[in-house]
């Protein structure tokens, strides 16, 4: 049983969280300006890298805030917590191929 | 009644109390402080089982945990299989029997209590050997909190069994005053019987304490029998011993061959001789205490068998002074006996089973080295590393805070192992910046033992297979033969063989079978064991009961149950229930003699014809509120809702940003700041947990919070043509009429007393009413709608008729009609999409190629042609009266199914592909060997026009 640490409520375990997937994908200002592929990359594109990765997750069962994690994907271990909105640590370029979501 | 295996000045079990028991149908005697093993053992007996694939006689093989082989089932006081007799405590009363493998569950509900408990603490020690006791004594006097754990009732580990000494004074002074010190340091908390068996994530170990269980029927019924701890402490040392691992050989299996260390163990803890005439066949030291023990206890060792060409000289003098025969460069190359050994024999190792001869003896003792227990090591991530002087695996080194100390750290003396226990702790500690103060190391044996041999197994001298007569496994019967298919089948990894033979996967984890079967692969590769390395070790280290698991969750505590306020007043009135999710809802109410159809059928004329009412206050309700709460609610639905007037309601769908549909409900404007929207009973939570990740992680700069209100209303529906009349007489002065409480539009209005909010909202397409109160007064409210109800004849309704009722009007079910692959537009709903707004969730794949497709599985009704056969839900459509052959295309399939008191028919509702285009066609929904015909319907087969909304 791991513990994450919530930015607001400190280590708490695992099974009070959802897992909210990769971060940093925001939903496109004007999707009807997108082509079909432009918008499928948004709505069903994921990266999924092995090692350092940015994600979303939800503190449900606890405080219910919605907050972004570097996790290692090899090693499940957390390596940063931080607010929504703030930048990505791993920097802009971890979303390769994401072109609708600038 | 004699037990005459049992030798005085011997032992640490309570001679002056006799315990009875009965074993195989035999009664026998024991004292406190035997397990079931020692006791049988006591009177004589070794045969205690049966091998599962062969049905060879088997007998006790170790002292511990580690045994492979003597599982027993108890049948009295409350039956319990698949124990080891090694482990359970003697208690009177007990009956056991031996096992062929299996066992048996009781047939009747455990009536013992089981719990758990959480416990936190900078230093976890498990196992109270000499390590841990040395680590736990480090680390209590820092005042930091402590965990020590061990699986025996009592601590001193490997010091129990041997006859060491430790500051010049027998170790058990030392133990009983470290336990004494530890129980009494406030610190410091000391669980015996209790087995830590998973080491998991972020340090959480998971231990399990047999509290009650070795007090038989005597047990109070008021303590747990069973605790599981849930420990997560911030540093943790194993120290958890080794495992003696024996040697493979023709015919290893017979009862009265065990492991060296056992024997000894059965003389020192036990008072307990193993056998009149033993040999010992060993490959290191350490048998040689054993065979020099019991030889001292009266025990006739009629030959020690040593496969190393030499014999140190300290160990062969103290043989000769016994009159013990030492053969050095020997082996034992088979066995001989009926229902237990009689008979070894044994031959040069070199000379390939030249000059065989025999010696008689009614046990054998086997050493073949020593398996540090790093289990937990290893499911805690910590690496192994072959060890080429002890002949086997170690702790490749600590993790950061996770350790080894003692033996578990692949330590032989007693001196090394309290050394490595001080440190251990202090290392701990130090990490966790605690300061220990240096603690003197106790002075103990520190003399190394000379390099053991290492020896997996025996070649087979007979003709034939080898090794077909092997045992590697003896719980799981695998042989070496069968290691030998293994890897002759092309096998070269541990883990792959391990699964084609079963090897290491009985109930023992394979503790003795596992590096043995390592070594077996290497040299049948011709490669070196260093390099194939050991199977991964998995928890439970230990088998636990699923009662242990389960705790308290059990029967009504097993998944919270989730009941309205209004759950009495339908008990009393004879409703049977459905679960959806944790909730308990009313399913239909049958009057004496009804079947269910009856009762649905009657329910649903009500509904159509006259009053009915049911409980609705399971409908998810979110509370949005804020400045910006139209905006939001613009965002997330197809449809528009900034627009709504306070009082208004308008119905609503949610879509992913995929365009399927993920709830549908109604949203309420309560004020110009206030929505009140409602969810499908199951979805409440999920769609509030997807509204806060679209406010939090999309748009954090609007004005608006999110609340659940589910159960802070109760929602009543009033539905039918005679609602109104009942309305009318539960409200003073509300004017009811049409004109005056139009369609989807609410009114505030007391009722029995009570404010009430009360919506016209229809889900059957009658004129109906949605009355909504604060939960408490629930019942009043509800009690008073139906006194006011019955002279026209008001009847209360379930979800049976409810679904009738709404798929009559292709009402969809999210999640039922639905299944995630669904547009509103492919349940006939484009009227709910705004085409006005700019964007809204999920707006962009409604243009998406697949999505406009004309062949997508659109929703339809579907008529049995016969007007009578009830289609199963789930049940798939096809084109022809015959089945094709396989692969059938299928068109899709039936989603909700019903018998329609207001069309006097059965009907259905489908997804079929292309399903608007096929209105009218005729296909086919195969059941039971046969096909149904069906006619395709506009899904709407109830009041199309609407008529009766209004009453």
């Amino acid at each position: 049983m791991q513990l994450i640490p919530c930015p607001w409520c400190g280590p708490r375990e695992e099974t009070e969280f959802h897992y909210g997937g990769q971060a940093h994908v925001p939903h496109p200002e004007d999707p009807a300006a997108l082509d079909d592929e432009q918008w499928a990359r948004y709505v069903f594109f994921r990266d999924n890298p092995k090692g350092p990765f940015a994600e979303r997750w939800a503190h449900t069962a606890g405080c219910r805030r919605w907050f972004n994690a570097v996790r290692d994907t090899a090693s499940h271990a957390f390596l940063s917590v931080y607010p929504v909105g703030a930048p990505n640590p791993l920097g802009d370029g971890s979303r390769q191929g994401q072109e609708a979501g600038a | 009644m004699s037990t005459p295996f049992r030798v005085a000045g011997h032992g640490r079990v309570d001679r002056s109390a006799t315990l009875a028991f009965t074993f195989d149908g035999t009664a026998y005697t024991g004292h406190p402080g035997d397990t079931l093993a020692s006791a049988l053992l006591a009177n004589g007996v070794h045969r205690v089982a049966t091998g599962i694939t062969y049905g060879r006689p088997r007998g006790i093989v170790a002292a511990g945990v580690e045994e492979p082989n003597a599982l027993v089932q108890i049948e009295a006081p409350f039956p319990e299989p698949m124990l080891t007799a090694t482990t359970v405590e003697l208690y009177d009363g007990l009956v056991a029997r031996g096992l062929g493998g299996r066992g048996r569950l009781a047939a009747t509900p455990d009536p013992a209590r089981y719990d758990a408990k959480h416990l936190h603490a900078e230093l976890l020690v498990v196992g109270a050997g000499p390590a841990g006791l040395a680590a736990a004594l480090t680390a209590a006097g820092t005042g930091a909190r402590v965990v020590l754990l061990d699986s025996a009732p009592e601590c001193g580990g490997s010091l129990l069994g041997t006859r060491e000494h430790i500051d010049g004074r027998p170790a058990q002074e030392w133990v009983d005053a470290a336990t004494r010190r530890l129980t009494a340091a406030p610190n410091v908390t000391l669980l015996t019987r209790t087995t830590a068996f998973g080491h998991y994530d972020d340090h959480l170990v998971l231990a399990l304490e047999k509290r009650t269980d070795h007090l038989g029927a005597a047990a109070p019924r008021h303590l747990a029998r069973q605790r599981v701890w849930r420990i997560r402490a911030r540093q943790v040392v194993h120290a958890t011993g080794a495992t003696e691992r024996p040697v493979a050989f023709d015919d290893n299996d017979r009862p009265g061959i065990m492991l060296a260390s056992a024997a000894r163990t059965y003389l020192h803890r036990y008072g307990v001789l193993v056998g009149r005439r033993a040999t010992v066949f060993t490959t290191n030291d350490s048998a040689y205490d054993a065979a020099l023990d019991l030889a001292d206890a009266g025990v006739e060792v009629a030959a020690v068998v040593d496969a190393r060409p030499t014999v140190p000289e300290r160990l062969s003098r103290a043989c000769a002074e016994r009159g013990i025969p030492v053969h050095a460069g020997h082996v034992v190359t088979g066995t001989s006996g009926v229902d237990r050994v009689s008979r070894v024999h044994i031959a040069e190792r070199d000379g390939r089973g030249a000059r065989r001869h025999g010696v008689d003896c009614d046990v054998l003792l086997v050493s073949g080295g020593w398996n540090p227990a790093v289990a937990l090591f290893s499911q805690a991530r910590g690496t192994l590393r072959h060890d080429a002087g002890l002949a086997t695996f170690v702790p490749g080194g600590p993790l950061a805070a996770v350790r080894t100390a003692g033996a578990a750290d692949g330590l032989r003396t007693l001196g090394a192992c309290l050394a490595d226990g001080i440190a251990a702790a202090t290392a701990a500690l130090t990490a966790l910046d605690i300061a220990v103060a240096p603690v003197p190391v106790p002075a103990a044996d520190t003399e190394l033992p000379h390099p053991a041999l290492e020896l997996w197994r025996v070649p087979s001298p007979r003709d034939g297979v080898d090794g077909a007569a092997q045992f590697v496994d003896l719980q799981r019967d695998a042989l070496v033969s069968d290691v030998f298919r293994a890897t002759g089948a092309g096998l070269r990894s541990v883990e792959h063989v391990k699964r084609y033979t079963t090897v290491g996967t009985a109930h023992d984890q394979g503790r003795t079978s596992g590096i043995l079967a390592s070594g077996i692969v290497a040299e049948a590769l011709g490669t070196d064991v260093a390099d194939l390395g050991t199977t991964s070790f998995r928890p439970p280290v230990q088998p636990v009961a699923f009662a242990a698991f389960a705790g308290r969750d059990r029967g009504d505590l097993f998944d919270p149950v989730r009941v309205t306020a209004l759950h009495a007043w339908h008990q009393e009135h004879g409703a049977l229930f459905e679960d959806i999710g944790q909730w308990k809802r009313p399913w239909y109410y049958p009057l004496p003699g009804e079947t269910m159809d009856d009762a649905v059928r009657r329910e649903c004329r009500a509904a159509r014809t006259g009053v009915a009412m049911m409980d609705g206050s399971t409908l998810g309700k979110i509370s949005v509120q804020g400045p910006d709460a139209g905006c939001f609610l613009d965002r997330l639905y197809t449809n528009v809702m900034s627009t709504l007037k306070p009082g208004r309601i308008r119905y609503g769908v949610l879509c992913g940003v995929d365009g399927m549909v993920l709830d549908d409900g109604t949203v309420l404007r309560v004020s110009d700041g206030e929505f009140l929207l409602t969810t499908t009973t199951g979805n409440a939570a999920k769609v509030l947990e997807w509204m806060e990740e679209w406010l939090q992680t999309e748009w954090p700069e609007l004005r608006v919070h999110l609340t659940s209100v589910t159960e802070h209303w109760a929602t009543i529906p009033l539905v039918g043509p005679r609602s109104r009349d009942v309305l009318a007489a539960v409200t003073d002065g509300l004017d009811v009429t049409a004109d005056a409480f139009p369609f989807m539009s609410r009114r505030d209005t007391v009722i029995a007393g009570v404010e009430a909010r009360v919506c016209r909202i229809s889900f059957s397409g009658e004129l109906a009413y949605e009355v909504n109160v604060p939960s408490w007064y629930a019942t009043s409210v509800w009690q008073a709608l139906y006194d006011a109800g019955r002279p026209l004849g008001i009847t209360p309704y379930g979800t049976e008729t409810m679904h009738v009722l709404r798929a009559e009007k292709a009402y969809p079910i999210i999640g039922q009609d639905t299944d995630g692959t669904v547009t509103p537009q492919d349940l006939g709903m484009s009227w709910v999409v705004s085409r006005k707004k700019k964007d809204f969730v999920g707006r962009r794949s409604f243009g998406r190629a697949e999505n406009l497709r004309a062949d997508r599985k659109q929703l339809v009704a579907l008529l049995p042609v016969d007007g009578h056969t009830l289609l199963p839900e789930g049940a798939q459509i096809i084109a022809t009266e015959t089945i094709p052959a396989p692969p059938v295309p299928m068109l899709g399939h039936v989603t909700s199914s019903y018998r329609s008191a207001a069309l006097e028919r059965t009907f259905a509702l489908a997804l079929l592909r292309s399903g608007s285009e096929r209105v009218g066609e005729t296909l086919y929904v195969p059941l039971d060997g046969r096909t149904v015909a069906v006619t395709v319907a506009e899904p709407v087969l109830y009041d199309k026009e609407g008529a009766r909304r209004d009453g």
